[in-house]
């Protein structure tokens, strides 16, 4: 099995961490893994603030550097979303609607194609799970609060599965952290706001932790948590899946 | 002003936006509880959402049928194109009776028509008399929510209100004393009213009647007193059976305060012996909405207010942070279709998180008409951002991957380490409330051109 890892631009740059991880933990798992040298962004920042024509460049790019691939996952499922909702910019062809049928967000591959039901990691903290609109409402990997139905989230699934994690009840389970893409700076006062009440949720709450899977999410919360010199930390959920430790 | 320009000024005030959004917050918990007592709740969604797929696809055959079944009731029907077209012809009526003095319950179209100013221009008394709208009608502000139109105010500012205007006891804050203040006040107004002036729920097309939701039994008490009974209406209020308006009866309240049912559910059908009654069917743009494929299902709208009170970016913004009158996501959907210029900001306020879709009693899917909006503003109304140009060379970034890798390199070096896309656009109000990602010692295509030999895999 052939899987092209991508890595959103923003990953590359600030979190390579969550990259590493997601690339260790497919290769434990038995994955033949590449990573397309000349891929850059999925498109949607620029697509969300409107510039979507823009953004035909960079995911014509994407295909290309993807189509071989037998499939293509990420850490990301507000990237990998962008991809399979909105690719329809393109003119479609087979290669795109491979792209676009074959791309996965890490949790979805494990569980849906992987089908793994154990995961060998330890961490013993008190953790938060942040969960991404992108994958929640979006991508349907959990049910949204706002829904009168069963509850659950896969994310937090794949999360149970490692030894001596707990999580922590939020009051809000699933409100927004505020990132938005553009929205973080076009709309900052508000932006920073959302992602300050968001913080104090987790931590009024007890979390030593907050994790999720959305690392533009995190690099919110992140920011507000070292502007206010919060004692929590903020980690991938594939770092903890990859075995992450505190302890130097 | 742009909605971000004002919500920043909103949010100085801190404490107040605390309290703004756990106020609303309250509302939208509430709603969660009763719509989970509900299990059809996801159907009734679903057929609710279809019944207005159905109305709109048949629009002219249900407002053709309305019409004929209010005749017969002995109603006197009237058609607006606009705006205007709707204050004249309420101006018309109320001169052929004489009238002075207009009672009002709460009608966000007569707010879209700017009603008030123009008759009080031509010589009439307006009085609202829901006690949210009249609140902000005695502070010559507009309302800050469709269902709640005072929730900008604590009770002290209404207590400070109903002194200046009513002479109630200076810094009185007790909500019973307030109350009992407004109701003394409507009472009279009532009672020396000589038309009365209601909204509309929902239009049956079926039999020709209305129904009006309030929780103060305002519309009934204007209605039945005065003469004249005036309801206003858009053309997209139109259900076609009298069944169907269970559906929406069991969705309304609980959606959009936590009730089982408004506290007045008021069916008007034909005029009392000695009244008038009038419906002034209006259109206002909304053809042209319904003629935009994209954005139709704004339409289905039924005005609960939900998608304002889970919006996390209108919880923290405040109504007034939009500057069309109806405000929050289903606002920002509507308001481009007016004026896509002037309003053109309002479709940016969201992060798209789409809780707003998920809470619509008729499945409208908010976020998405306003990512489809976003598009249209940025490629046709010269949008004053100019985002149009920094998206452009962003585009041009990402789609090359050597200029891409060396603006990435020198930002994470030299520049402090902006995302990418605030890195590129210069516009560093990340720093609001935030700190920067500490950057890396290498980026993950360093590290893997170093390590990729230590991996099993090749490329
Ligand atoms: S768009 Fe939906 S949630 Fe918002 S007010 Fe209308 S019906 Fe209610």
């Amino acid at each position: 099995m052939k899987v092209g890892l991508f890595v959103p631009c923003y990953v590359d740059q600030f979190y390579p961490q969550v990259a590493v991880a997601t690339l260790q933990l497919l290769e434990k798992l038995g994955c033949e893994v590449g990573f397309p040298l000349n891929q850059t962004c999925c498109g949607q920042p620029m697509a969300n603030a409107g510039c979507e024509k823009e953004s035909k460049a960079a995911a014509k790019l994407f295909v290309e550097n993807f189509k071989d691939f037998d499939y293509i996952v990420g850490a990301a499922p507000s990237c990998v979303g962008f991809v399979k909702e909105h690719y329809d910019i393109l003119e479609q062809n087979p290669d795109v609607s491979h792209v676009r049928t074959k791309i996965y967000d890490i949790t979805e591959f494990l569980l849906d194609i992987l089908k793994i039901t154990k995961i060998d990691a330890r961490f013993p903290y008190k953790v938060g799970f942040h969960q991404s609109c992108h994958a929640l409402r979006g991508m349907r990997m959990a049910q949204s609060s706002e829904i009168n139905g069963a509850s659950f989230s896969m994310q937090k699934q794949l999360l149970s599965m490692v030894d001596g994690l707990e999580f922590i009840e939020l009051d809000r389970t699933d409100e927004c952290c505020g990132f938005g893409g553009t929205f973080c700076v076009t709309e900052a006062a508000v932006s920073a706001k959302m992602g300050s009440d968001r913080v104090a949720d987790h931590e009024r709450n007890g979390a030593q932790v907050i994790t999720g899977g959305d690392v533009s999410c995190l690099m919110q919360l992140e920011g507000v948590i070292r502007r206010q010199n919060k004692n929590i930390k903020v980690v991938h959920l594939v770092e903890i899946l990859n075995g992450v430790s505190f302890e130097k | 002003m742009t909605h971000s320009e004002k919500a920043t000024r909103y949010i100085k005030d801190e404490a107040r936006v605390d309290w703004h959004d756990k106020a609303l917050w309250f509302v939208r918990q509430k709603r969660d509880i009763q719509t989970k007592k509900v299990p059809e709740w996801e159907t009734l969604r679903e057929l609710a959402s279809q019944i207005k797929a159905n109305v709109l696809s048949e629009l002219d055959t249900y407002l053709t049928q309305f019409e004929e079944n209010a005749i017969k009731n002995g109603v006197t029907v009237h058609w607006a194109k606009d705006a205007q077209e709707h204050n004249d012809i309420i101006l018309r009526i109320l001169n052929g009776k004489n009238a002075k003095k207009l009672v009002k319950s709460k009608s966000m179209l007569t707010e879209e028509c700017h009603l008030n100013s123009f008759l009080e221009k031509n010589g009439i008394e307006v009085v609202d008399t829901d006690l949210g709208e009249r609140i902000v009608q005695l502070r010559h502000e507009t309302p800050s929510h469709i269902v709640l139109p005072a929730i900008h105010l604590k009770k002290e500012d209404v207590g400070e209100t109903f002194h200046t205007h009513l002479g109630s006891e200076k810094g009185a804050k007790d909500p019973q004393y307030l109350t009992g203040v407004a109701r003394e006040h409507l009472r009279e107004k009532f009672l020396s009213a000589d038309a009365a002036l209601t909204g509309v729920n929902f239009a049956i097309a079926e039999t020709g009647g209305i129904t009006v939701c309030t929780n103060e039994g305002n519309a009934d008490l204007g209605a039945h007193l005065a003469p004249v009974h005036i309801a206003s209406m858009g053309i997209e209020k139109i259900i076609p059976r009298q069944s169907d308006l269970g559906v929406f009866l069991r969705m309304l309240a609980r959606n959009a305060t936590g009730q089982a049912i408004t506290t007045y559910s008021s069916h008007f059908l034909k005029p009392n012996n000695g009244q008038e009654m009038h419906f002034v069917i209006v259109d206002n743009g909304r053809t042209e909405q319904l003629g935009r494929v994209d954005f139709r299902k704004s339409l289905y709208c039924i005005r609960c207010g939900a998608c304002l009170n889970t919006c996390p970016v209108y919880r923290r913004s405040g109504g007034h942070s939009y500057s069309f009158t109806i405000p929050g996501p289903i606002g920002s959907i509507l308001s481009p279709g007016v004026d896509l210029k002037k309003y053109a900001s309002m479709a940016f306020a969201s992060t798209l998180c789409g809780s707003c879709s998920d809470v619509c009693p008729v499945k409208i899917d908010i976020h998405h008409q306003l990512y489809k909006w976003r598009q249209i503003i940025v490629n046709e109304s010269n949008s004053s951002f100019s985002k149009k140009q920094i998206m452009k060379a962003m585009g041009f970034l990402f789609s090359h991957p050597g200029l891409y890798r060396f603006a990435g390199k020198t930002g994470r070096k030299l520049v402090s380490s902006l995302p990418g896309f605030v890195l590129y656009n210069g516009l560093n109000t990340w720093g609001n409330g935030r700190e920067l990602p500490q950057p890396p010692a290498q980026s993950f295509r360093e590290w893997y051109l170093e390590n990729k030999h230590k991996t099993g895999n090749k490329l």
